[in-house]
């Protein structure tokens, strides 16, 4: 489904992502592990368009979409779920959903959509007037996700989702990406929690200084010495 | 409640030179009036989309320019145009001031925040020292002289009532013209680059197109008011670009309320009639300035979102 090869990216002169090159399959659950720095949030806005890699090549469905717009790539139907501040603050929590599906026009396909959002998280509904801002950071969490699902993606991207948030929310929220997958939506996902991103991925990928040092299916990478001093601490 | 409440003040407003036949006041009011819709356009790109544009007066003097120079008339070495009515001149400036926005929109937004505050800045001051220099045309600190009244429909605006229902008119035009776009999709966006760019961006907001427009829309509206200005006045001078009136109309905005739509009518109404109030009770200028100042540092100091949400939170305290 997303193919990524050679993937260079850089901030000014210095390279973040060298040479990446990343396959992930219909219906799959992937992750990025890998430190500070490795490259995993650049190498997810090269996919999503924000940044436009400086060489490489992304194939989304068949599609080049290596120097598309951020735009034309949310059409396309990929979403992307940024790190750190994930609303808006100062709109309310309904305002919020409809940025989500800002690039569509069906209003009935719309509601329904927010109808069955409201419906899987009642306490957005409970707070639909309320400014974003004002959520918990687990709220904002959820109301971040559904504001991607909004899009009616065929790819998420998601970019840190535990950070930054209390254990038991970590759980729940990690809990609410498998639901997204299992209802068909494919998943990269972007995380320094390596133990819970492994346990929960059908493949991942280790990064290191912008390239990929070693990948594997979920439970191999959890087996694997290197990987478990590193990451890990066995 | 809210819907009684404007049409009241409506109202007292459109029937205001009936009832007060005080000329000195009415000119007040006209002169607030056009610094007003000059408000409501800084808020759209200061409040809504979040740029603080501090080169504002640019569009607001080429407004004036234009407009004086297509209803006057002018002969340079480039380019001959006879005197033109006054209702194209002024939508000549309305264009004028727009394509300047379109222009600086698309350079000045490869920065942001500070730099973007600096290119506004510079901007303002190349446009003043073309109006000092281009004698040819601007006629420099000489200034354009006599400028010809509006007169449309066989009405002469020449009087003051009639120019005070004018700016009145544009003034809601303004008003009603700036909340359509920002409950509009566009509005959104802007709304949404504003408070969290990266993320405007990852959800498909196309932020160079939607400062642009913004920028595009707020300028003509200041054009709008320079043009109104200029016909009023009746004279045109460098000196409309003098960076107090961009601080006027900021000050306005930011201590009525940015982001909000009554926020630059409310405080354009405090700030800009207080100072001839206080001389109202013969105070001396050095104090009314004194006074002004501290009440601007007062509503900022314990009012820091404006006056506007401040009421609107005490009116839902309330009910």
């Amino acid at each position: 489904m997303l193919s990524v090869s050679s993937l260079e990216c850089r901030y000014g002169k210095v390279a973040a992502v060298r040479g990446l090159s990343l396959e992930v399959n219909k219906g799959e659950l992937v992750s990025l592990i890998g430190a500070n720095g490795a490259g995993k949030t650049t190498t997810l806005k090269a996919i999503s368009g924000v940044l436009p890699p400086a060489g490489g090549r992304v194939i989304f469905e068949g599609e080049d979409i290596t120097h598309a717009s951020a735009r034309r790539i949310l059409q396309l139907g990929i979403a992307h779920c940024p790190e750190g501040r994930r609303v808006f603050p100062y709109m309310t929590v309904r305002e919020n959903l409809e940025m989500g599906c800002f690039l569509r026009h069906d209003k009935p396909g719309i509601a329904a959509d927010l109808k069955r959002l409201f419906e899987r998280f009642p306490i957005l509904d409970e707070r639909r007037h309320q400014a974003a801002g004002t959520l918990s950071g687990g709220e904002q969490q959820m109301l971040a996700i559904s504001r991607a699902l909004m899009s009616r993606p065929k790819l998420v991207l998601f970019d840190e989702p535990s950070l930054g948030l209390a254990p038991n929310i970590v759980e729940k929220t990690f809990d609410i990406i498998k639901q997204i997958r299992s209802e068909g939506v494919t998943v990269v996902m972007v995380e320094q929690n390596a133990l819970a991103a492994l346990e929960l991925s059908d493949r991942a990928y280790v990064m290191e200084q912008g390239s990929v040092t070693l990948s594997g299916s979920g439970r191999q990478l959890l087996d694997d010495p290197q990987v478990q001093k590193v990451y890990l601490g066995g | 409640m809210k819907a009684a409440f404007t049409i009241a003040g409506l109202v007292v407003l459109a029937t205001l030179p009936w009832w007060l036949d005080n000329p000195y006041i009415l000119h007040v009011l006209i002169v607030t009036g056009i610094f007003i819709i000059a408000a409501i356009s800084l808020n759209l790109l200061l409040g809504y989309a979040g740029q603080l544009s501090l080169g504002h007066v640019a569009f607001f003097g080429i407004g004036a320019y234009a407009s004086s120079l297509v209803s006057l008339g002018f002969d340079i070495s480039l380019l001959t145009l006879k005197p033109k009515p006054v209702w194209m001149a002024m939508l000549a400036g309305i264009a004028a001031a727009g394509l300047c926005g379109w222009l600086i929109g698309r350079i000045a937004f490869k920065v942001r925040g500070a730099y973007f505050v600096i290119v506004s800045i510079s901007f303002v001051e190349v446009v003043r020292l073309v109006a000092v220099n281009w004698v040819e045309l601007t006629q420099g600190p000489m200034a354009l002289n006599n400028i010809p009244p509006l007169s449309l429909l066989g009405i002469s605006f020449l009087k003051k009532p009639s120019n005070y229902w004018l700016v009145l008119t544009v003034a809601v035009i303004s008003y009603v013209l700036v909340k359509r776009l920002v409950q509009s999709k566009a509005g959104r966006a802007m709304v949404a680059l504003a408070e969290n760019e990266p993320l405007a961006r990852s959800v498909g907001v196309d932020v160079t197109r939607t400062l642009v427009l913004a920028t595009v829309v707020s300028a003509a509206m200041a054009g709008a008011a320079g043009a109104l200005y200029a016909h009023y006045i009746r004279i045109v001078d460098p000196d409309v670009f003098l960076f107090i009136y961009t601080v006027t109309m900021v000050i306005m905005v930011v201590t009525g309320g940015k982001g909000t739509l009554a926020g630059p009518i409310i405080g354009g109404l405090i700030f800009g009639l207080l100072p001839e109030g206080l001389r109202a009770f013969s105070i001396k200028p050095e104090i009314q300035w004194i006074i002004y100042g501290v009440l601007m540092l007062a509503v900022v100091y314990f009012l820091p979102a404006g006056i506007v949400p401040a009421l609107k939170r005490r009116l839902r305290w309330l009910s």
